[in-house]
């Protein structure tokens, strides 16, 4: 009966993702509208450019924090360390499913990681196309 | 009918008696600090470290923090004009000059002038961990001295006995 209930709801959960846009959804279009008023050239976002930025050893930033992968670990699926040694969600939307669904929690970390990381603020685009290589992991 | 009454006085003494102790045992121990009860503080002061109790500090330290979150001992902690307002009215209210209990035991040492910044090197925080040898500090899962809940397993609901 339980398991009945719960297929039940989780088939209303995914009719209810499908028919309408999620908070999720919105924060990724609010970077669509930015990067196309940056850029008219504008083509999309892209996942392999969003793993590129996180994966790679960057060296704008702080030495200890080349990479976005320096605190939050090779595996977007498994949880990443903190310098101070406290653990962090998992970044990929499979894993952390309440996930990039704030807007301004999302422009807040985004501000503080890619000062750390980059050594200056993302562009629309690179939030953009991070978020969209999270969603697919 | 006496005897009810009197059943009923021990056992309400009785309570008192018990309740005292367990304030005493908290408030009054070392090891018991409060943890952050306000949602807003424990959210945002706990993302890249635990949410350290507003008592392991006095609120001139907090005011002095929560002024530089852009520099936070080295990392852009930056918020909100609202939030950092709400937080540092939340730190002040509970820190360990203002907080109620005999929390001033923890600042023995500090000087009225200074708003030491580091839990870590208040005197007393230097004397209870001064048994912990060195090669334990730098053990991987400890990664700082700020990771208090690597020893302290109760350390986020405010125990923070030796383990």
């Amino acid at each position: 009966m339980l398991t009945l209930i719960r297929m039940a709801l989780l088939s209303a959960m995914a009719l209810a993702t499908t028919a309408q846009a999620t908070p999720r959804d919105e924060v990724l279009a609010g970077y669509a509208t930015q990067a196309r008023a940056d850029d008219a050239a504008f083509a999309g976002f892209s996942a392999a450019r969003g793993e590129a930025l996180h994966r790679e050893r960057h060296s704008g930033g702080k030495p200890d924090s080349p990479s976005c992968t320096s605190c939050h670990g090779d595996n977007t699926r498994a949880a990443g360390r903190t310098p101070v040694g406290k653990a962090i969600d998992p970044v990929a939307v499979s894993a952390a499913p309440t996930r990039y669904t704030d807007a301004a929690k999302v422009e807040k970390w985004f501000r503080r990681n890619c000062r750390e990381v980059l050594g200056r603020e993302c562009s629309a685009r690179e939030k953009g196309d991070w978020l969209t290589y999270m969603i697919t992991q | 009918m006496t005897t009810l009454i009197r059943s009923i006085a021990v056992g309400a003494a009785l309570f008192a008696a018990g309740a005292v102790m367990l304030g005493r045992a908290q408030a009054g121990s070392d090891e018991y600090f409060p943890p952050v009860s306000d949602p807003l503080t424990r959210q945002e002061c706990g993302s890249c470290h635990m949410a350290f109790p507003a008592g392991l500090l006095p609120a001139r330290s907090w005011q002095k923090m929560m002024g530089e979150l852009d520099n936070h001992f080295g990392e852009d902690a930056s918020v909100d004009a609202a939030t950092a307002k709400q937080i540092t009215t939340y730190l002040v209210a509970h820190a360990a000059d203002t907080a109620r209990g005999d929390m001033r035991r923890w600042l023995r040492g500090v000087s009225a002038s200074a708003a030491p910044q580091r839990i870590t090197e208040l005197p007393k925080w230097v004397r209870e961990h001064r048994e912990v040898s060195p090669g334990d500090w730098t053990r991987k899962e400890v990664a700082s001295k700020a990771n208090c809940v690597a020893c302290h397993v109760d350390a986020e609901r405010g125990y923070f006995e030796d383990d």
